[in-house]
């Protein structure tokens, strides 16, 4: 039979944030998970598979192997999408699974002083700080748009440092004007039925200040009263999947003590990313006293903009908006929080907007948070594939939940070269209503 | 092994031959609950480097175990003796449709759910839908000759596939059946069909599509017991309808099956049966009436139907992720395969009750009645050595009473490791030999696969041994 050459010894898992014996056999592996995942389908490679990537779980965890790079590197090409979870009959945890096996390896195997400066800036400074973030964006818009990217372009430095290089190339536009949290309450139109407090993110306002914008509009258009308080921080969700369970406990009870505390009926985001992460905080901060009950009714307080819009029922524009779009499924919505109708509904409600569904709108386009930054090939062919998908569709409009998918579905457009805009649902629902009387 | 290894890369590529412990310990298993580790796993893109891995293989004195996307459920795409594990999941493109011939020409890695939808634009599909279809691949289900619910009325695999390049053990590519529905001579594409990958390699598959029906109605008959369910499908069988599908889940299937899925099957129902039936219009129509009275005669407390697609999907859903389901009642299960004729699945469901009382270990059932095709469903935790073995026994408590029944082995998962112990509960050692003779025929040797399908202890030295072989020689072998 088969030589072992595999050690047993102890489970390398160890301390807070372990993953759990109970959720790690909860997976028979039956490989219904398979063709769900991206990595897999890309690769046909059982290594690159949610199936495979526990087995490795289970396999540190009954000390057959150890945390050992090789062994890390397939963990680290998993996209956390979680269509694997939305598909599991046996119901493995599978995004929680991930987040604590990254714990694990963060705290055992921080990696490389390259990576380690990298994490501290941006797990430990730029999301928890969220000013910090902003005069970076603001250097990088200035380099965007003064002569500086030009220079640098003609001169070719960039080709010397090609990481450098197309990380340059992938910036998102960074012109749009910029979104405030400053505490600011916006009046509902018409008489008011709910008093909702809008998650502000990290990127999205700076990214994608017009569609914040669009969130308030479409929300007091909805009767609803929309405040924006100013106490509050990035939700925490990079940080949970990179590992840095900690960090993203500090961002969480802030967030928390913010948002209870504004005396409203719901919290409501326009990313997908972050609506996931903040109803997960009762799962984030189980293990502290002073914080699990005000999370848990926190978590039950979050919903995702279209979820939110879809349940008053939304109200339908008076003028139609004559436009082909196609749909594409942020995971975070579609896998995490299992939502796919919600965002489809609000399309509907507007009079004159034909939805063309594209093959595999559920299936990931490769954003998957800093894996656009750390995992650049498949995230690449990720973004070919949704592109021709959405291509496919004949649409000229992409709509979707959450702003990575869009800055991934941007960059995907300019690269191939195709003029197909990329919005938010929200930003078409607000587009509709401005068009009212008009 | 390093010039092995080396031949190897150069015919795939680095990337393609693995042989990292953590690369090899995510492919020591499949669905089922054996586990054993390749040496070295090989992932060829083509029929070349299919050939080119048989070769190599081959030249260095090593076994290759071909293997779909793991999800079989006898341990066939295990690779029990070590040597090379060659997954064909690159190889995943649909070839050609031909809508007038209705034929597909898919490569092995295609997903087999992926040709219905490749077919469906021209109003056909393949028939054959295993519970795993979603992930499991052709190449898997040519080589364990797998069934699906829909095998009562059209057939398990081998009624839909019309041939299949191959790839022998001395790298020679052949082609056995052909694109044609009709051929002549020996049937060699019925012999290589459930040969677990023992005597060649697929690395093209023609099947027969067939036409869309026009009508679909799934029924939902709700029991108080199994009993009653199962007098229920004999009744149906003597009527005259065959329909396309009756399924059964249990009591236990239905209490995992229901949190997992909301199909909407009621918590408290001691079974339930799927019935499917399809064709033209105004028969399934009147057939759909007979088998809803039918039930209710036999003691239904409620039926549903369904025709519209979306229904339809919900309540099938919970049948086809009924197995994964069970995941959610204990860590690991043992799921078996016997068949029993049709008119005793009410005693082999009794004998189950009591084999699971006698080990102490839960048995869902979640099968194909129609075909008296059981999925017994022994559920325990592999990380309990005794449970693991007191699972085994059971099983094999189990497979015995099949055959004792007048039944089979295996409806559609195949020998493969985990039934080769019970093989001569059913075929003589003339009817084993005539079998063995296959591998000197095809020149297999321990090429492919080894250690498979065969009672423990028919290896290399016994095959040898085998009168067959002392007759044909050993060049036959070679």
């Amino acid at each position: 039979m088969v030589e072992k050459t595999w050690k047993v010894g102890v489970s390398a898992f160890q301390g807070q944030d372990a993953p759990q014996e109970e959720d790690l056999y909860s997976c028979v592996h039956c490989g219904l998970c398979l063709n769900a995942c991206p990595t897999y389908v890309e690769t046909g490679l059982e290594t690159e598979s949610p199936r495979g990537r526990i087995a490795l779980m289970k396999a540190v965890f009954e000390g057959r192997i150890g945390l050992e790079q090789g062994v890390i590197n397939h963990w680290d090409a998993c996209l956390q999408c979680r269509a694997c979870e939305a598909v599991c009959p046996s119901g493995v945890p599978y995004g929680r699974l991930m987040e604590q096996t990254q714990a694990q390896v963060k705290r055992q195997r921080p990696g490389s002083m390259f990576g380690r400066i990298g994490s501290w800036v941006a797990y430990k400074q730029l999301l928890p700080n969220l000013g910090q973030l902003k005069l970076l964006v603001r250097v990088l818009r200035m380099y965007q748009q003064s002569g500086i990217r030009r220079l640098v372009h003609a001169t070719r430095i960039l080709q010397l440092l090609p990481g450098i290089g197309e990380a340059e190339a992938s910036l998102p536009d960074l012109s749009k004007p910029f979104f405030d949290a400053k505490g600011q309450v916006h009046l509902a139109r018409g008489t008011r039925k709910h008093r909702v407090a809008l998650l502000s993110g990290c990127v999205m306002p700076l990214v994608h200040g017009p569609t914040m914008d669009a969130a308030v509009r479409v929300l007091t258009r909805n009767g609803c009263e929309v405040v924006v308080p100013a106490d509050q921080g990035c939700c925490g969700a990079l940080n949970t999947h990179g590992g840095e369970r900690d960090a993203a406990r500090d961002m969480a009870r802030r967030n928390i003590d913010t948002f209870l505390g504004a005396g409203v009926d719901a919290v409501v985001t326009a990313s997908a990313g972050c609506g996931a992460s903040m109803k997960e905080y009762d799962v984030l901060l189980c293990d502290d006293p002073a914080y699990a009950d005000k999370a848990t009714r926190f978590s039950e307080m979050v919903q995702d903009i279209t979820e939110f819009l879809a349940s008053l029922p939304v109200e339908s524009p008076k003028t139609p908006l004559n436009v082909q779009v196609t749909y594409q499924d942020s995971c975070h919505l579609a896998h995490a929080q299992r939502l796919t109708a919600p965002p489809r509904t609000v399309l509907g409600a507007i009079p004159g907007l034909e939805l063309v569904e594209m093959e595999h709108s559920d299936r990931c386009c490769g954003a998957g948070g800093a894996y656009q930054l750390t995992q650049r090939e498949m995230s690449g062919q990720l973004r070919t594939h949704k592109l021709e998908d959405a291509i496919a569709t004949g649409a000229k409009i992409i709509a979707t939940a959450n702003p990575g998918c869009m800055m991934q579905m941007e960059l995907g457009a300019k690269q191939a070269g195709v003029a197909i805009k990329v919005c938010h649902v929200v930003d078409l629902l607000d587009e509709a209503y401005r068009g009212e009387g008009a | 092994m390093e010039p092995l290894i080396k031949e190897l890369r150069q015919a795939l590529g680095r990337r393609y031959v693995m042989q990292q412990p953590e690369e090899l310990l995510v492919y020591e298993y499949d669905g089922s609950v054996e586990r054993a580790a390749p040496q070295i796993v090989a992932v060829p893109a083509d029929t070349e480097q299919v050939s080119q891995v048989v070769s190599v293989a081959r030249k260095h004195g090593v076994s290759v175990v071909p293997r779909g996307a793991g999800t079989g459920l006898s341990g066939g795409a295990i690779p029990a003796m070590g040597g090379i594990l060659m997954p064909l999941t690159r190889m995943n493109r649909i070839i050609e449709i031909d809508a007038e011939q209705r034929m597909a020409l898919v490569e092995p890695g295609v997903v087999n759910i992926d040709i219905s939808k490749a077919a469906e634009p021209f109003g056909l599909r393949y028939a054959p839908d295993p519970s795993s279809q979603k992930a499991c691949t052709i190449g898997g289900n040519v080589a364990e000759n797998a069934g699906g619910p829909h095998c009562l009325a059209y057939g398990v695999t081998t009624n839909h596939v019309l041939g299949m390049e191959t790839v022998l053990a001395d790298g020679s590519v052949i082609w056995v059946g052909g694109r044609q529905h009709e051929s002549i001579g020996y049937d060699l594409r019925g012999v290589l069909i459930g040969s677990e990958g023992t005597l060649a390699v697929t690395t093209k598959v023609a099947v027969r599509l067939q036409s869309l029906p026009e009508l679909v109605t799934t029924m939902l008959a709700i029991f108080q017991g199994e009993d009653e369910a199962s007098a229920a499908v004999s009744a149906i069988i003597a009527s005259g309808i065959v329909p396309a599908a009756i399924e059964m889940m249990d009591k236990l299937t239905i209490q995992a099956v229901e949190p997992a899925i909301h199909a909407g099957y009621p918590a408290d129902a001691g079974a339930v049966l799927l019935v499917e039936v399809e064709g033209l219009r105004e028969s399934v129509v009147e057939e759909a009436v007979e088998v809803q009275e039918i039930c209710r005669a036999s003691g239904a407390t409620e039926v549903r139907v369904a025709d519209d697609p979306a229904e339809r999907e919900r309540l099938w859903a919970g049948r086809k992720t009924a197995l994964g389901a069970l995941g959610r009642l204990a860590p690991s299960y043992y799921l078996l395969d016997g068949v029993v004729p049709r008119t005793r699945v009410m005693d082999a469901l009794r004998r189950i009750r009591e084999i699971s009382e006698e080990y102490g270990l839960p048995i869902a059932n979640v099968f194909h009645a129609g075909d008296g095709n059981l999925h017994p469903c022994i559920l325990f935790d592999e990380r309990i050595e005794d449970e693991k073995r007191r699972s085994k026994e059971a099983g094999g408590a189990i497979l015995r009473a099949c055959i004792e029944l007048g039944g089979a082995l295996s409806g559609e998962h195949g020998v493969g490791l985990e039934k080769q112990e019970y093989m001569d509960l059913c075929f003589s050692e003339a009817d084993l030999e005539a079998m063995a003779r296959l591998n000197p025929g095809f020149g297999s040797g321990e090429t492919f696969n080894p250690g498979k399908i065969f009672p423990t202890g028919a290896t290399c030295v016994e095959l040898l041994q085998h009168p067959a072989i002392t007759r044909l020689g050993l060049d036959a072998f070679v």
